[in-house]
């Protein structure tokens, strides 16, 4: 099935690469100033401490310097990006309703048909704004909410306002500030005590303008005992200039909570992914980020997980695909800031054609944090030896009744390996892609079905022309 | 060159091999024809497996001079796999493990490359299970990851099944009976003398007359050094079996490649 999936779709080139020549009715103007964000937030009609909070932001940004570390951002031109592209005027609830050329692209990107199938819920998000938002009648009867972070702040802005920029503070680092300042659209996710959200709420988020900076913001607060799995997809159209993509994501687990939270990323390659997402996990919460990262020139993330209180735990399970000038750097942050908590953190990278991909991870274990575990295991696969891959495990452990793994390995796929398969009719090009797939198999299983077979089909058109 | 349909399956002239410039074989001529089993032994390190990966196109056997036909075809410039799709088929000496890929999606892949259509999910259950009955094989196997962890005896077994649901014209099976009890042993060579009588031309690697008592040659060829130095009926192996490879002065390396 796999295999007749690349020959169905017979493309050597990013699926998502088309753009729709859609006509927005305001763009704000390249450059980032003070009235740029004084419009933003005066089209939105916010109220002033969320305009407040977006100027502090704005001094943060400009006061706070380019990270050093990780990826080379020094082509990102911060005069050359529109920061804010309203593509239409008004959210359509129903897919009849969003204007045809902008429902044309999520139809190629087969999403209302997804909906359809095995969804609870689904935003859209067309550069800076949602323009379709949608959830199952029972869940809303519950009282999920599930709204675009604009109309959550305007529905629901008490609830808003006490943990908006709670876990991460606007100046927390300069793309976290850049994003406060700018944000618009994400999505405003709350379940109530005790609701399990049995399938995934989605949502899809699309650049289609050129020089377009994407900066949306996401809420999810989970209440004592609820369940909740969002997956967010992205994709965007293939330019010869960079666009910048630079969300936030904050989330609070509250007691015996669990949220999981499932990224594809496959950015078009002149993209720069510099995404913030940090999660605090109260008493027996869980936390699990499942992040895959296939598309982007540049990705910079590493979710996090602060494990507050007593049996809280947090996993990431990553996966980094680089190609031909991508470098993917991602990883994973842990912080045991209480006694018996743990974490897990499984990374697996694959690096082809010149590649780069780095792992850089951090657990810290705070001081009286005892009895905390956690175990860190990242493995690169190497395709050919034009490629590279990093490891940067750092570790803060001021606590000695711990328990704390780390393992880590570099392995290349070897001619053994291909042989074997291709002796049994596969070209090698499948025998490389079956190699890759069985090298993320941990990770792919952990996804729904429906995201496990997309992710598998990613890899395969990731794969295809990579020999030689 | 009398086969049972007058064709030659494989045909093997004057091959010379190398690995890292050291000439490994030193012109092996030798005639597979279809339905016939063919036994190839020889001391270790005489080129048995040399011969069985260099047949199978592996990269880093470097083929220097020679011919190698199979069903009429020159197949040395062909790929790996497109040997494999053309109807050859090697049981490894030691099958390579591929982590996180389960026996039973491979197969599928394998098994739809050399199909026009592809077989349905359903389908291909039913004939996978068919065949790990046939082999006594635990059904969980299917959803084992490929070769990963398996006894020595495991993997053989799987090799074979293999060679079961693929159907290849042409077997040459690498020492499958090293690693085998008894049982399995005699449960494998079944599995071959089954597939025997039609078309299927084996070649048999192996050090033990035992696996020939259950499986028995039509031809036996003694490798030494990098040549095929004898060829006879089936009671060459039981001499071989009583006597060793003295006769030939065997066992010692080349150095006049
Ligand atoms: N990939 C390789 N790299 C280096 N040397 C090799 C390689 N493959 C085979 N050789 C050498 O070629 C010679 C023949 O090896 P081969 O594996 O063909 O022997 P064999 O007849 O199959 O032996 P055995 O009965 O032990 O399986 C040996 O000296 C071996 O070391
Ligand atoms: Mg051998």
């Amino acid at each position: 099935m796999a295999v007749k999936d690349i020959e169905q779709v017979g493309l050597d080139t990013y699926k998502f690469g088309f753009h729709d020549d859609i006509q927005p009715v305001y763009t704000s103007p390249k450059g980032l100033s003070e009235d740029v964000v004084r419009e933003i937030s005066r089209q939105k009609d916010e109220p002033a401490w969320m305009l407040d909070f977006r100027l502090e932001a704005l001094r943060q940004f400009e006061r706070k310097s380019m990270p050093t570390w990780g990826a080379d951002l020094s082509r990102i031109d911060f005069d050359d990006i529109h920061y804010y592209i309203r593509p239409q005027d008004r959210q359509a609830r129903s897919w009849d309703d969003v204007p045809e050329d902008i429902k044309s692209t999520f139809d190629k990107l087969g999403i209302p048909e997804a909906e359809r199938k095995f969804l609870a819920g689904v935003g859209a998000q067309y550069d800076s704004e949602v323009v379709y938002h949608s959830i199952r009648d029972d869940l809303e009867e519950q009282g999920v909410i599930f709204l675009d972070m604009d109309s959550g702040l305007r529905e629901h802005e008490d609830i808003v306002r006490d943990y908006f920029g709670t876990v991460i503070p606007n100046g927390d680092n300069k793309f976290a500030a850049l994003n406060s300042a700018v944000w618009s659209g994400g999505s405003f996710v709350y379940v109530p005590e005790g609701v399990r959200v049995d399938i995934p709420l989605q949502a899809y988020f699309r650049i289609n303008a050129e020089n377009m900076g994407q900066f949306e913001r996401t809420l999810i607060i989970v209440e004592p005992g609820a369940y909740v799995h969002y997956v967010e997809g992205c994709t965007a159209p293939v330019y010869a200039t960079d666009s910048l993509h630079s969300a936030v994501v904050e989330i609070i687990v509250k007691e015996g909570g669990r949220c999981r939270y499932t990224t594809i990323q496959n950015w078009s390659t002149d993209v720069f992914n510099l995404v913030t997402k940090r999660a605090v996990a109260y008493r027996d919460a869980t936390m699990e980020w499942v992040d895959g990262n296939l598309g982007s020139k540049v990705t910079m993330k590493y979710p996090a997980v602060y494990l507050m209180e007593p049996g809280a735990h947090g996993e990431v399970l990553s996966i980094a695909f680089a190609g031909e000038d991508q470098h993917q750097d991602a990883g994973a942050k842990m912080v045991h800031a209480a006694p018996d908590t743990s974490s897990l953190i499984t990374s697996k990278s694959i690096s082809r054609k010149g590649g780069r991909t780095a792992y850089r991870g951090y657990v810290q274990v705070m001081p009286e944090a005892e009895r905390c575990r956690s175990n860190v295991e990242c493995d690169a696969l190497l395709i050919d030896d034009r490629s590279r891959s990093d490891t940067y495990p750092y570790m803060d452990i001021e606590e000695s009744d711990v328990a704390i793994q780390h393992e880590a390995t570099v392995s290349k796929v070897s001619d053994q390996q291909l042989f074997y398969l291709m002796s049994r009719g596969l070209t090698q090009e499948q025998a490389m892609a079956m190699v890759v797939s069985g090298f993320i198999e941990p990770i792919v299983k952990e996804l729904p079905m429906e995201y496990a077979v997309e992710m598998n089909r990613l890899i395969e058109l990731q794969m295809e022309g990579s020999i030689g | 060159m009398t086969a049972t349909n007058g064709q030659t399956t494989l045909s093997i002239r004057d091959l010379h091999v190398s690995v890292e410039d050291a000439e490994i074989l030193r012109g092996v001529t030798l005639d597979v024809p279809a339905g016939e089993v063919h036994a190839l032994m020889g001391p270790n390190g005489s080129g048995k497996s040399t011969l069985a990966n260099a047949l199978m196109g592996h990269p880093a056997y470097d083929v220097t001079a020679g011919q190698v036909h199979f069903k009429g075809r020159d197949v040395l410039d062909l790929e790996t796999d497109e040997r494999a799709r053309l109807g050859m088929f090697l049981a490894f000496q030691y099958p390579a493990e591929i982590p996180g890929v389960r026996v039973a999606s491979f197969l599928r892949l394998a098994l739809n490359a050399r199909r026009e259509s592809e077989i349905s999910v359903m389908a291909f259950r039913r004939l996978l299970l068919e065949k790990m009955q046939m082999l006594r094989m635990d059904p969980k196997f299917a959803s084992r990851y490929l070769n990963e962890g398996f006894s020595g005896g495991e993997k053989k077994r799987n090799e074979i099944l293999q060679l079961a649901v693929l159907e290849p014209e042409l077997a040459i099976l690498d020492e499958t009976d090293s690693g085998l009890d008894i049982d399995a042993l005699r449960i494998v060579a079944d599995g071959v003398n089954r597939l025997r009588g039609s078309d299927l031309g084996v070649l048999v690697i192996t050090h033990y007359q035992r696996l020939l008592n259950y499986i028995e040659p039509d031809r036996v060829h003694v490798l030494i050094d990098g040549r095929v130095v004898e060829s006879g009926g089936k009671e060459l192996a039981e001499r071989l079996e009583a006597e060793g490879y003295e006769r030939y002065g065997a066992a010692t390396t080349s150095e006049d490649a």
